[in-house]
């Protein structure tokens, strides 16, 4: 039996209390948005009576569950979209020998380079003469494939045997039905991985939603929050409210998959 | 046509092989019809269109008109184009080594460290969770002067006088870093972890049979072997944090990167000079700008790196 | 021949259909967010279509942030609204950029206008023609707590009058803790709220100086007005100590909070100020300096009809346009949303100017100047950066506003090219 060192006890309470000093800032946010207005300034953690009514009168004024779908539609169907486009286009790149294959996936991977920031005005342009401006597909097209998913694919998929792939072929299965039905499910834990990063980047996305949606009735969360504080004058109560109610969905979701989504994180960050 | 096709053409019937092979080449490019029009679209015909929009003087109101470098000119003559330049390397040049002394650090010990291990983790991890937008304002918030300032008031408590932290010009940008930083460290605290535990335990092992100091192992073997780790890390947070604007338009909305542009960062000129002045082309050139240093960053980084 | 027919009536039902359809014309209105004024459109429109019930609007709104961008982007691209509110300031990016077109002398004559509304009004004339007509205006007063007041042995119903009076009152109201950290401001500091204008157009006013010269396009307060108007303002803080700029992150945060006794603010803030229920405030005239000269700061949204108007939505948008800046319509609109009625006879009425809110509002109105903006934001900017090399950068007054005048001036510069 090892005997527990004292630099150990020492580093582990270090540790804790870093930790707790991380989630201080979400401490106070919540603490807050419990408090009403004369409370605001009594900086204690545990507010000394709490109260939901900033919640009930910021969610039903109707615009934050607005906010909150469109979020989740948007984050939900580029998700998908990155899903099933990325995966394909890294199965074809992994799995299929053709002359310009090198090529395309060299293209692809070059747009990493690109700095979406200088995209962005082209975009614009582009969405204001197809009539994108402020809709959802407005906000997501550029968003629909990336060349990380892509090369992240690609690096999972070359890991599956073309054995496995040859017998489906021989049992007749089209292609299309062998990546879905035999390549797909080997590699679930890099689309969960993948869908994750997606999911968190759009959810949590400010730069072109701000720029391309105009009316209130289309702003993703973080945008609608950020008018939103502008708007309430700094009442901190409410702005705090708004900022956990723009918070709370994706830490609630992780205390479910906390798993999941570490072990996605460390896949993505190893492989990509 | 392809290695494969062109195998097996000489082993088996000439028709039925050929036509498989034309079959894969088919549903091949068939797979990647639409990627390759989204990423001619959306990617690479957008690329040309910035560099032909920064030679331009488009505003939204106005056709865009050929003016050769006159954007580049204009932009290189602005004071406030060398001071957004020298802000956007100070967030890379304290971010990125801040974050990554500090994550590795927890990772070591957190590595270490068996009870209440997940909950830790989870703790140091939660802020990569959140939205920067709405984290911005609660910081926001803690930097407040006295009365309701949470770090002043925490200062105050300390008997230390209170601090201006974004009325400064000295205070204000590492205060509109430090939040970056914070909701960062989670995920590269995960990666450096995932990194730790690549590392083959027998080598560890080997080391302290041959009586290495903890110290000496951290030098001669985990430094070396995280080296794959620490170039994804280097290269992933500086290219984040040389594009900062969430916080930093969301911590001062009412003079955003101020006081007196000492927190402003390029993207957010950009987005002023685009959607504040309507200046498309003069924006376009500041794009293209910050295209040329994040390429001359990763490739600098990357080249260090190989080489050490 | 069956089969003819039925086309025929197939067409004809289209015809009809789509005629009916075209029988109410739709219009679309476009302003900022801002909860009441979007309450009182809403009656104002309700009211409009039973009188012309062959007009359908619709209301769209933005937050102010992206209003200009937003508007800017639709018109060009076809989209957007037939009636537009904009601030005066902007009305020439709106000419050049081809988005509003100017009123029909024949609807709204020149004469008239000038007979009616405030002389402010003619911001929005270029040449001959005027781009639009405010529904109301807005002006500037000083708001002050009354609570705050008595704590401090003041009179609460004898507000400061003068400049003078101001800093002693603010100096009577600021409280410090052990440190000397303010923790309730006599009077606020905020650049960023409508300090700008007050500087701008009042204080340097009242210091013997002029703002600009030749239509607002030369600046010309670098000098000993200038100078004293700017540190007069940074004196609240570096010298007397009554106020920190950025103290309860805005101004208005701060008095709303009761933890600051005066400050300067416009019309539309009496609805946010008027959910205050810890302390009673009251409002007064900005102060006068010591020879008795007033000034204010005076400004207004307009309303103004888009160049995508055509035909008989044109027609639609121009009725529309007359009922908004109707006696009536301001009376509704100073109701919901307090702003001052942009017609000298609906606002002037004996109560209104005996009122004790609007009252001081209404008399700034009298000797309120307007500043004729090119790029509001940016020579806002100018402003506000101007005050803060001196309250942050400890730099000397006389060197920040010089740098000041010259950034507005390539500012205005450039506009005018």
């Amino acid at each position: 039996m090892p005997r527990v060192r004292p630099g150990r006890i020492i580093a582990w309470t270090l540790l804790f209390i870093g930790g707790v000093i991380m989630v201080t800032p979400l401490l106070f946010m919540l603490s807050t948005s419990l408090k009403d207005a004369s409370q605001v300034y009594d900086l204690r953690i545990i507010p000394a009576a709490p109260t939901f009514d900033n919640y009930i009168e910021i969610l039903s004024d109707g615009r934050f569950t607005r906010w909150f779908v469109n979020s989740m539609i948007v984050a939900i169907i580029v998700t998908l979209s990155n899903v099933f486009f990325d995966s394909l286009v890294g199965y074809t790149l992994a799995k299929f020998r053709f002359r310009g294959r090198y090529i395309v996936f060299v293209a692809i991977l070059s747009t990493l380079m690109i700095p979406t920031e200088m995209l962005v005005l082209p975009w614009y342009l582009m969405a204001s003469q197809f009539g994108w401006l402020d809709s959802y597909w407005g906000i997501m097209f550029p968003g629909m494939m990336t060349a990380f998913g892509t090369f992240l694919m690609k690096q999972f998929f070359e890991g599956i045997p073309n054995d496995f792939l040859e017998a489906a072929r021989i049992d007749g299965l089209n292609e299309f039905a062998i990546w879905w039905k035999i390549a797909m499910p080997l590699v679930t834990p890099a689309l969960s991985a993948l869908a994750i990063f997606t999911f968190l980047g759009n959810w949590t996305a400010f730069f072109w939603p701000l720029i391309v949606t105009t009316s209130a009735e289309l702003y993703t969360l973080p945008v609608g929050l950020s008018s939103f504080a502008v708007e309430q004058s700094i009442q901190w109560e409410k702005i705090m409210t708004g900022a956990s109610i723009a918070t709370l969905p994706t830490l609630i979701i992780f205390l479910f998959l906390q798993r999941y989504i570490v072990r996605g994180v460390m896949l993505a960050g190893l492989k990509g | 046509m392809s290695v494969v096709a062109h195998r097996e053409a000489t082993t088996g019937g000439f028709w039925s092989r050929t036509s498989l092979g034309q079959k894969q080449l088919i549903w091949a490019w068939g797979f990647l019809a639409v990627p390759l029009l989204f990423y001619v679209v959306i990617r690479f015909w957008p690329t040309f269109q910035a560099f032909y929009l920064s030679v331009t003087d488009w505003t939204i109101t106005k056709p865009a008109e050929f003016v050769g470098l006159e954007n580049y000119k204009r932009l290189f003559a602005d004071p406030l184009f060398w001071q957004v330049f020298r802000n956007t390397f100070v967030y890379l040049i304290l971010g990125t080594p801040i974050s990554l002394m500090i994550s590795f650090i927890v990772a070591y010990y957190l590595d270490r460290v068996r009870f209440m291990h997940t909950f830790i983790r989870a703790l140091y991890f939660l802020p990569f969770l959140t939205t920067a937008a709405a984290m911005a304002w609660v910081w926001r918030w803690f930097y407040q002067p006295v009365p309701i300032g949470v770090i002043n008031d925490v200062l105050a408590g300390f008997g230390i006088p209170q601090q201006p932290f974004l009325r400064s010009t000295t205070q204000a940008l590492p205060a509109v870093l430090a939040p970056a930083v914070w909701a960062g460290l989670g995920f590269q605290i995960i990666i450096f972890l995932a990194g730790l535990r690549a590392i083959p335990v027998t080598y560890y092992e080997a080391a302290r049979i041959d009586g290495l100091s903890e110290g000496a192992i951290l030098r001669k073997i985990t430094l070396p072997l995280l080296k794959p780790t620490l170039v994804f890390l280097v290269v992933f947070s500086s290219i984040g944090f040389l594009r900062i604007f969430d916080q930093v338009y969301n911590i001062n909305t009412n003079d955003p990167g101020g006081p007196l542009n000492s927190t402003k960062p390029l993207v957010l000129m950009i987005y002023q000079t685009a959607f504040s002045s309507y200046e498309m082309g003069y924006a376009a050139a500041q794009t293209v700008v910050l295209f040329l240093i994040l390429l001359v960053i990763s490739l600098v980084q990357l080249r260090l790196m190989r080489d050490r | 021949m069956r089969f003819r027919h039925l086309i025929a009536s197939v067409a004809l039902g289209v015809a009809t259909l789509a005629a009916s359809g075209a029988r109410a014309v739709e219009i679309e209105y476009w302003q900022y967010v801002f909860d009441t004024r979007v309450k009182a459109m809403n009656q104002l429109i309700a009211k409009f279509q039973e009188a012309n019930p062959d007009i359908k609007v619709k209301q769209t709104t933005f937050p102010y942030a992206d209003y200009q961008t937003k508007v800017a982007a639709s018109i060009l691209a076809g989209q957007g609204p037939d009636v537009v509110q904009l601030f005066y300031g902007w009305t020439d990016n709106f000419i050049a950029g081809k988005m509003i077109r100017p009123l029909r002398a024949e609807a709204f004559p020149a004469a008239d206008i000038e007979r009616d509304f405030f002389p402010i009004v003619s911001a929005m004339k270029r040449g001959n023609d005027y781009y639009g007509l405010p529904t109301a205006v807005r002006s500037l007063a000083l708001f002050y707590n009354k609570k705050a007041f008595k704590d401090a042995g003041l009179d609460p119903n004898n507000p400061p009058k003068t400049l003078e009076e101001l800093i002693a009152a603010a100096e009577k109201t600021t409280k410090r803790d052990g440190s000397g950290n303010i923790t309730s401001a006599g009077m606020t500091l905020d650049m960023t709220g409508q300090d700008h204008q007050w500087w701008r157009e009042v204080l340097i006013r009242q210091f013997g100086g002029t703002p600009y010269t030749e239509n607002d396009t030369k600046v010309t307060y670098n000098d000993e007005a200038g100078l004293k108007a700017l540190t007069f303002y940074t004196d609240l803080q570096k010298k007397h100590k009554v106020g920190q700029a950025g103290f309860m992150d805005e101004g208005q945060a701060a008095f709303r909070a009761g933890l600051a006794a005066m400050t300067i603010d416009g019309t539309f803030r009496l609805g946010s100020f008027g959910t205050i229920k810890s302390f009673e405030w009251g409002v007064t005239e900005l102060p006068a300096n010591a020879q008795g000269v007033r000034s204010n700061y005076a400004s207004y949204f307009a309303n103004a009809i888009t160049t995508k108007a055509e035909g008989e939505k044109l027609a639609a948008a121009e009725k529309f346009l007359a009922y908004v800046s109707s006696p009536e319509a301001m009376n509704i609109w100073m109701e919901v949303v307090g702003e001052l009625p942009a017609r000298r006879t609906a606002a002037l009425t004996p109560e209104n100017i005996a009122h004790p809110i609007y009252g001081p509002f209404l008399k700034g109105l009298e000797y309120a100047h307007t500043t004729l903006f090119k790029d509001e934001l940016a020579q806002r900017q100018v402003a506000i950066d101007m005050v803060n090399r001196v309250l942050i950068g400890n730099e000397e007054p006389k060197a920040s506003l010089a740098k000041a005048a010259e950034a507005e001036q390539a500012i205005l510069d450039r506009a005018k090219r």
